[in-house]
């Protein structure tokens, strides 16, 4: 050992231990990706379902809309938890890899942080459907989700940040352009995850050793 | 790295930082310790453990070393019936860690 390297291997320690603890470094691109997915199904069969409903009530202006919107509640809650499950499959394979703990204080911190606005606002979008104003539905639901990702984005990759400003921007827009919310859903919870995932992926798991950020050096 | 020069080495001999370097600092343990602590405003013994990765004795005995030094202060409580032992850093801890810092900038400059 060089005598003359101590001080900055110190360093480079008290760095990685400080971002360690403060940065859920293990996010996997693999779970965006596959959370992209299970939104862009979703949306297919909210689709099919629109579509089949339409053909049964050719001309029938007062058609039952109960037995439609519980339809479509089945396949919001099936594609959220198919989602949930399936991202966190990718998170905890690759906190095995890294040996790091899958419920460790950083990503309890990632979850609170994203849990916060998501509570408010699922709050907000209940209201808005209890007071009729169904419209504003898909917009609000993007918009809160951005602000999640970039208020948890401090505790973990700074890649969320972007994919938080991503999906607020594409709430922001579905704003004025109103009753196009599926397409937009399909952008912002599809497609926008998708690429998300394969750029995390390209940075921070196609090399096999699989660098965590700001450890690259050592 | 670059070669050693004689000439500067003994410059840094006698400007001495290394004086300045903090002894109990010297285990990558504690550092590891008092570097989560500089960021986290508590932490409790099982998050660091996960962190710095070592087994419960040698990480309790280096939790008193620190607190031995008035480093560190211990908060013990409860969740429910578990007790939950967080840790912060005190004044001291703080002054100290940061002298260590600047020693060791020190001596990086002066190898170079």
């Amino acid at each position: 050992m060089n005598a003359e390297n101590e001080p900055l291997l110190e360093l480079q320690h008290i760095k990685k231990m400080m971002e360690r603890s403060t940065k859920f470094s293990s996010l996997s691109g693999l779970s965006s990706i596959a959370a992209g997915i299970c939104g862009l199904a979703g949306i297919w069969f909210v689709v099919k379902a629109i579509a089949g409903w339409k053909q049964n009530h050719i001309g029938n202006i007062n058609a039952p809309r109960d037995e439609l919107a519980t339809q479509l509640l089945f396949i919001a809650v099936a594609t959220f938890i198919a989602a949930l499950i399936s991202s966190f499959i990718f998170i905890y394979l690759r906190c095995k890899k890294l040996s790091i703990p899958v419920l460790g204080m950083s990503a309890r911190r990632v979850i609170i942080n994203i849990a916060i606005p998501l509570f408010a606002g699922s709050l907000f979008i209940f209201r808005l459907r209890t007071s009729g104003a169904y419209i504003l539905i898909p917009p609000a639901c993007l918009i809160f989700y951005g602000l999640a990702l970039v208020n948890a984005s401090k505790y973990t990759l700074n890649e969320v940040r972007y994919l938080g400003f991503t999906e607020i921007i594409i709430g922001v827009i579905n704003l004025w352009i109103l009753g196009y919310g599926l397409i937009f859903w399909g952008i912002g919870f599809g497609l926008t995850h998708i690429i998300y995932g394969i750029i995390i992926w390209y940075r921070y798991e196609k090399k096999a050793s699989g660098n965590l950020p700001g450890s690259t050096n050592e | 790295m670059k070669k050693k020069h004689p000439e500067i080495y003994q410059e840094v001999q006698m400007n001495n930082p290394i004086e300045n370097l903090n002894k109990t600092f010297d285990s990558r343990v504690r550092l590891g310790i008092m570097s989560i602590l500089m960021v986290n405003d508590t932490i409790n013994f099982n998050d660091l453990k996960q962190l710095i990765n070592v087994t419960d004795g040698n990480l309790a005995s280096h939790i008193k070393s620190l607190e031995e030094s008035g480093y560190i202060k211990v908060n013990k409580g409860f969740v429910g019936r578990k007790t939950n032992t967080t840790y912060a850093v005190t004044k001291t801890g703080t002054k100290a860690f940061q002298q260590h810092l600047s020693a060791l900038e020190k001596m990086i400059k002066a190898i170079k």
